[in-house]
């Protein structure tokens, strides 16, 4: 039969040979082998001692942003839980009441929200649907828990520090992500 | 007369066996420590961290485990013989170790205490008795486990075990021409005098083919790969230890490494001059010094098999079953006559 292209391998099927069916020399390769893997260097990163970097583009879990003067940037407009694919994000809207302007950017803000961590696959489409830069996605993982509830992440468990209160937990949960011009 | 009973001696056994019984439970449990460990370095891996530093404590943890386990007994299973299984492979493993020299002696008290448990002229047959009935542990426990996948898995425990103790008698009948003793001390004595420090007279220059098939049998006697069919969990089933858990299945496992060390040590006394250190000459040294530096080199010798054994295990893969009963009935037992045919045959010609 024609081969159909020139990639074609004739599989030998020819016996062995005395030198091959004493089985020992190829025994001696391989432990060869293993061996030298003793020396190899081994990939593995020790984990909770040192981390591997994160490359710029991770994404991890959401963080709900405020601004400068520490007001939050959610107006509730649900757009993000549209956005979700795997429906992993409820909200519940509130008016602001005069007197509230200090902790809310927006007339009406979210006075529940809650990203269940299960459900979420953190492909960050959340973050491109805000129009108020009010969520985005951070460089940490969720960390893994005993309960099944204690995956559903609420408003105090995504809020970002504040930035007055607390400037420097702010900095750090901000890390170099979020685009930090006021957008109104 | 006959009744004068020698105090001083029966506690200084009865020290010798704690010692070499405790000694062998650690060293068989570090075994598991090591094999991991072994493992992992050959397969790039790092094993075991996290229990301690450098996960010293990880035998601990594990024999914890196991302790903490839910102890099952089978409705069915025929209690007393369930039981008795684990404990009878795991007396046999240790039983083996009563006459092994592990020393030449010491010198307390004013006594020359032998390191060596029972100096018995037929020293090696009791080995093969003692090893022999390991078998009986395995069939028992699987017998009594009322499982028809148990049995079969002892079926090819004891199988196995029986087909490679033939080859592995054979090969040592050649060993026991050209020692002309069964006492493994006056073997190890033997080994001791020679040209190049004690080197040229090992065993294992004089029967090299000999070593190499007891070497196989060993690891077939031991379950370990390429021969480890008996408990192949991942493409038959778990084998005779099927039904067991908790520390029964433990002592099985253990049973299994105190037989590693155990035939590492056989091996070492036989073939590569037992607790003699090479270029070292023990008779110029105080006796005491003497037998820590045999302790040191028997234990040297013991570690690089383990090692081997190990060594191995992560670079063959398991035979299939007709190929191991191949291997074992029509190659080495012929090997093995051969063997010893052309050692007798030299025998008679060098010495007429
Ligand atoms: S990252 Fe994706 S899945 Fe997770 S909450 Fe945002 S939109 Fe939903
Ligand atoms: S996070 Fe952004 S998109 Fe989601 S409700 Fe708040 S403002 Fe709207």
């Amino acid at each position: 039969m024609q081969a159909l292209t020139n990639r074609v391998k004739v599989v030998e099927r020819k016996p062995m040979s005395l030198w091959e069916r004493l089985y020992i020399p190829a025994i001696l390769k391989g432990m060869a082998i293993t061996f030298s893997h003793i020396f190899k260097k081994k990939p593995t990163i020790n984990y909770p001692e040192k981390k591997r970097p994160f490359s710029p583009v991770f994404r991890g879990l959401q963080i709900l942003n405020r601004d400068e003067e520490g007001r939050e940037n959610c107006t509730a407009c649900g757009l993000c839980a549209v956005a979700c694919p795997a429906e992993a994000i409820t909200m519940e809207a509130a008016e602001r009441a005069p007197g509230e302007e200090h902790l809310y950017r927006e007339e009406k803000y979210a006075a529940k929200y809650e990203i269940n961590m299960l459900r979420c696959i953190f492909c960050g489409l959340c973050e491109e649907a805000c129009p108020k830069d009010a969520i985005y996605l951070s460089e940490t993982f969720t960390p893994a828990d005993y309960q099944r509830k204690q995956f559903i992440y609420n408003k105090t468990d995504l809020l970002i520090p504040h930035p007055q209160e607390d400037p420097e937990a702010y900095k750090k949960a901000l890390g170099n992500r979020a685009k930090n011009q006021t957008v109104n | 007369m006959l009744l004068v009973i020698d105090w001083a001696m029966i506690l200084e056994k009865f020290v010798l066996i704690t010692v070499v019984v405790m000694a062998s439970l650690g060293i068989a449990m570090y075994t598991t420590f090591a094999e991991r460990k072994v493992a992992a370095i050959l397969q790039d891996r790092r094993g075991p961290n996290r229990a301690g530093p450098f996960g010293l404590l990880q035998p601990l943890a594990d024999g914890l485990k196991l302790f903490f386990k839910e102890e099952i007994i089978p409705n069915f299973s025929s209690k007393s013989l369930f039981i008795l299984g684990p404990g009878l492979a795991m007396l046999t493993a240790i039983m083996t170790s009563a006459v092994i020299p592990w020393g030449d002696k010491v010198h307390f008290f004013n006594r020359d205490i032998s390191l060596q448990i029972a100096d018995i002229n037929i020293g090696i047959l009791y080995v093969f008795g003692v090893v022999s009935l390991g078998v009986y542990g395995i069939m028992i426990g699987s017998w009594a486990s009322n499982n028809k996948f148990s049995l079969l898995g002892g079926l090819r425990a004891a199988s196995q075990i029986i087909s490679y103790e033939l080859a592995m008698g054979i090969s040592l009948i050649a060993l026991l021409m050209v020692t002309g003793t069964l006492s493994l001390k006056e073997m190890v004595l033997q080994q001791q005098q020679g040209g190049w420090g004690g080197l040229l007279s090992w065993n294992v220059l004089k029967q090299p083919l000999g070593f190499f098939i007891f070497i196989i049998c060993s690891f077939a006697e031991c379950n370990r790969t390429p021969f480890d069919l008996p408990e192949a969990e991942n493409e038959l089933i778990g084998g005779y230890h099927t039904e067991y858990s908790s520390m029964k299945l433990g002592f099985y496992l253990f049973a299994e490494y105190i037989n590693m060390f155990i035939s590492s040590v056989i091996m070492a006394t036989l073939f590569f001059g037992g607790y003699d250190m090479p270029f070292v000459n023990e008779a110029n040294l105080s006796p005491n010094i003497a037998a820590l530096v045999g302790i040191i080199a028997l234990m040297a010798k013991v570690v690089f098999f383990i090692f081997v054994f190990m060594w191995v295990r992560w670079t063959i893969p398991r035979f299939r079953y007709d190929q191991l009963m191949h291997l074992g009935w029509r190659i080495l037992i012929p090997l093995a006559l051969f063997n010893m045919l052309v050692t007798g045959g030299l025998i008679l010609y060098f010495n007429k």
